[in-house]
């Protein structure tokens, strides 16, 4: 790795690829966005080297807060190894020269894709969410005005209609990603396409938690230690999902799990979409079932097929893409289930 | 109020219609009518066709907007002047003072003939099951089949829609009726109910104002009669 | 007689540019009233109407709302917030175009249901059933709760609009042609039901119609406009059958039978 050695950065390019004063507008913005939680700040998002829909919001996020003393790590559905962060850390280690790092307790600033670690964030953390679509009331409302209008009354009534409507059709709120949250008792706010399972982590977070959308141009956060609460129906609480099986390779049984395809007989197994978190459970001793026989543990299959170990992991659910917006209101397991056949043809990740 | 007080007192009245289609031709059709009309009596107009008779009658109903004069009428413990009265005075007139049987049904094409007969005691609150059966009662007393009660009597035949009109004004005990030719267009027997019931609104103290060509109505239900002399040329 | 309008609009204008759409218009609704606004297109009455209900601004004049807590308000000064949640709570509009009152993706009971989850309601049980009767009230099968009016005939929608305006029980309801583009037969229905629903529910309403056989049915009382002014108003029948002004006669004598 000789990118890691150059302190500075790639020559010819300014520290984290932005200049000082696109930095400085979107720290503005940063500061805005801290102090008034769950609001959506408007910012000068720039041309990336990538294309809208590969995280340019939170990139630009991470560019105007990383420092030459932090520890970056990125994610992509809980893992570290998927096109989508390998290429966005290569990014950075290039452009910053800062450390990197898998593990969620040794970074001091995590960029993620459509997960939170398991790992629990603490103070002094930033988490940096990419955002595809950061309107939460667009599906009500396609005039952007008017949504300005709503949130700057308040009037997020008609949200409820949304979740309303999934019990209609399921019997229960299925909306699995993206679920909308209420956060300090005023802004409704998207959390990116997360699934609901992560959102309970958001509320009082000791951790910065940030997000960015690159193409709509918006920045939002939420502050430490604030109330993140999940839109629900007395009748209905809000609730995470919950699976029968715990991991096949850690054992745990309490992380949000993939389903994975195993061979092309049909086999499959569910295993920890968080690969630190599985990775330093089993360090630490815990054990699963085991995998189904046959299948080559991911560091044998990357020896052997020259594949990021993740191209045999089941995708989740909406590929490598922020704009592929998880399909509304279909069972998050189930839907997980059936992409796996069509898997990896989502694998797309970033290109050279 | 004493009982030989009037309780429609008309004075000066006038009404003249203004033709604007016609290059503004003006027809005086009520040039100062005086009138009082008493509980308890059935004051018939008369008058050849053209005299006013129902656009004196129309007035009194606030249908026709009278230029000049006055009308007053006795109205929950008080006097109420109709001319250039407030629609909603009008409207309360209406609903608890006044009753006019007009020559049309106008309701809506869907609604059942019972409902229409009980709408005036719903208006007032009545609750619905004891406006319904009154309005049965009504209808059936004036030889309305009871398989038509539930159709809407844009159905029905000039004289069945006639004693709809009927029934739906006299089931609301109204203590000033209007009555535009009532008996027409029905046949002998239905006639007598008529008859009958305006005679029995007349002894509870109604004080009725009619239109009644019908010799043999008139014969049975008139205590006084009011001349109406035919109107002038029109006025360019 | 005693009591108070429920709404008294005062000196009312709206210019689009140079042309004048609404000048100088001033009516009192009171309680219980269902006012009727007619004129041929191109009067202004939908303008008006639009003025009224907050959908479009006024150039000049005021619309003094008496609340259901008592006190009154010009619904043009009010700041936004509060204007916007007495339309949502106090008021009603149906628009004559189901598709611009509906969302026509979401169930029955979800756009029934809309205004009360805006007003804070957050039990589903108890919004399905609100909804559930409020279909029973609108002459809906009740059957058809969880289906969207995508699929519902032109009637049926127009009904279930009225059904999402009146479950806040508003004191004002203002409609746009609520029977425009229904056969008659349709039409018919749904007058009724408007003027039962009036009755039971003892709201006031201002409805925009160029139909005078829909006024008369509806309607205590009729504002005729004509390029953009009101040029003549009075109870309904006195109005269609003793009209006064030249366009108000040349108005009822255009008209098939009213």
């Amino acid at each position: 790795m000789n990118h890691t050695s150059a302190l500075a950065g790639e020559e010819g390019y300014n520290f984290a690829f932005l200049d000082e004063q696109t930095k400085r507008m979107i720290r503005r913005a940063i500061l805005k966005a801290v102090a008034i939680p769950g609001h959506q700040i408007p910012f000068g998002s720039r041309e990336m080297p990538l294309s809208y829909g590969w995280g340019t919001g939170g990139i630009q996020l991470t560019a105007a807060v990383i420092g030459r003393d932090d520890t970056l790590k990125v994610i992509d559905q809980g893992a570290d190894d998927t096109t989508n962060a390998v290429s966005i850390r290569g990014f950075f280690r290039r452009m910053t020269g800062v450390r990197t790092t898998e593990r969620t307790d040794e970074a001091t600033v995590v960029q993620t894709r459509h997960r939170i670690p398991e790992t629990p964030l603490s103070e002094g953390q930033i988490i940096v969410y990419q955002v595809p679509i950061p309107e939460p009331l667009r599906w009500l409302e396609p005039r952007e005005s008017e949504t300005r209008k709503m949130h700057g009354l308040a009037e997020y009534g008609a949200m409820h209609v949304k979740l309303y409507e999934d019990i209609v059709r399921y019997g229960r709120i299925e909306t699995a990603y993206d679920y909308p949250v209420l956060v300090n008792g005023r802004y409704l706010m998207r959390p990116s396409p997360i699934p609901k399972f992560d959102n309970p982590k958001m509320d009082r977070m000791p951790a910065l938690q940030l997000f960015g959308a690159g193409r709509e141009k918006r920045i939002y956060a939420v502050p430490p230690y604030t109330e993140v609460k999940s839109l629900d129906f007395e009748d209905h609480p809000f609730e995470v999902e919950r699976w029968e099986q715990s991991c096949a390779l850690c054992g745990s049984n309490d992380s949000f799990l993939d389903e994975i395809v195993t061979d092309d007989q049909g086999g499959h197994a569910f295993v920890c979409s968080d690969t630190d978190y599985c990775t330093r459970r089993r360090a630490a001793g815990h054990e699963g079932e085991g995998m189904p026989e046959g299948y080559l543990q991911p560091s044998e299959a990357a020896e052997v097929l020259h594949h990021p170990p993740s191209a045999l992991r089941a995708p989740s659910p909406s590929g490598g893409r922020d704009s592929d917006l998880p399909p509304e209101g279909e069972g998050g397991a189930q839907r997980r289930k059936g992409d796996a056949s069509s898997g990896t043809a989502f694998r797309a990740g970033l290109r050279p | 109020m004493r009982a030989d007080d009037p309780v429609l007192r008309i004075r000066s009245l006038h009404k003249s219609f203004t033709l604007h289609l016609r290059g503004g031709v003006r027809i005086d059709a009520l040039r100062g009518v005086d009138l009082d009309l008493f509980p308890a009596e059935c004051l018939v107009l008369r008058g050849p066709s053209g005299a006013g008779k129902s656009t004196l009658m129309r007035c009194v109903y606030g249908n026709y907007a009278a230029d000049g004069g006055s009308i007053r009428l006795a109205h929950e413990g008080g006097w109420a002047e109709l001319v250039g009265a407030a629609p909603r005075l009008v409207h309360a007139l209406r609903q608890r003072t006044l009753g006019y049987v007009s020559q049309f049904l106008r309701v809506i094409p869907r609604v059942p003939a019972l409902d229409i007969v009980a709408e005036p005691l719903l208006m007032r609150g009545v609750a619905a099951e004891h406006a319904r059966r009154k309005a049965a009662a009504l209808l059936e007393r004036l030889n309305i089949p009871t398989r038509l009660f539930d159709l809407p009597p844009a159905t029905f035949s000039g004289g069945e829609q006639q004693r709809v009109n009927i029934a739906r004004v006299f089931i609301a005990r109204y203590p000033v009726l209007l009555l535009d030719e009532p008996t027409a267009s029905l046949d002998e027997a239905n006639r007598a109910v008529v008859i009958d019931l305006v005679q029995e609104a007349r002894r509870d103290g109604a004080a009725i104002l009619a239109i009644l060509h019908d010799p043999a109505a008139r014969e049975a239900l008139a205590t006084r009669v009011f001349d109406l002399a035919p109107r002038l040329a029109e006025v360019a | 007689m005693s009591e108070q309008a429920v709404l008294e609009v005062r000196g009312l204008t709206r210019r689009f540019g140079l042309r004048t759409a609404v000048r100088d218009v001033a009516f009192e609704l009171w309680p219980g009233e269902v006012l009727g606004i007619v004129g041929e297109s191109g009067s202004g009455k939908t303008t008006l109407l639009n003025c009224i209900g907050g959908r479009l601004p006024a150039d000049h004049g005021s619309v003094m709302y008496r609340t259901a807590a008592g006190y009154s308000v010009d619904m043009l000064a009010l700041p936004e917030a509060e204007r916007r949640k007495l339309l949502r709570t106090e008021w009603g509009f149906v628009h004559q175009n189901p598709r611009d009152g509906l969302r026509l993706d979401v169930s029955a009971g979800g756009n029934v249901g809309e205004r009360l989850m805006a007003l804070g309601h957050r039990h589903y049980g108890r919004l399905r059933q609100a909804a559930v009767d409020w279909l029973e009230h609108v002459e809906i099968e009740t059957a058809r709760v969880d289906d969207p009016p995508r699929a519902f005939s032109g009637g049926m929608q127009q009904r279930l609009q009225i059904a999402r305006n009146l479950v806040t029980h508003p004191r004002v309801v203002l409609m746009d042609e609520p029977t425009g583009g229904l056969d008659v037969s349709v039409q018919a229905r749904l007058l009724d039901l408007l003027r039962r629903l009036v009755r039971e529910i003892g709201v006031s309403a201002v409805i925009v119609t160029h139909d005078l056989g829909v006024a008369r049915l509806l309607a205590d009382r009729l504002l005729v406009m004509k390029g953009g002014e009101v040029v003549e108003g009075g109870l309904t029948d006195r109005l269609l059958d003793d009209p006064h002004h030249p366009y108000t006669q040349l108005l009822v004598s255009s008209a098939l039978s009213v």
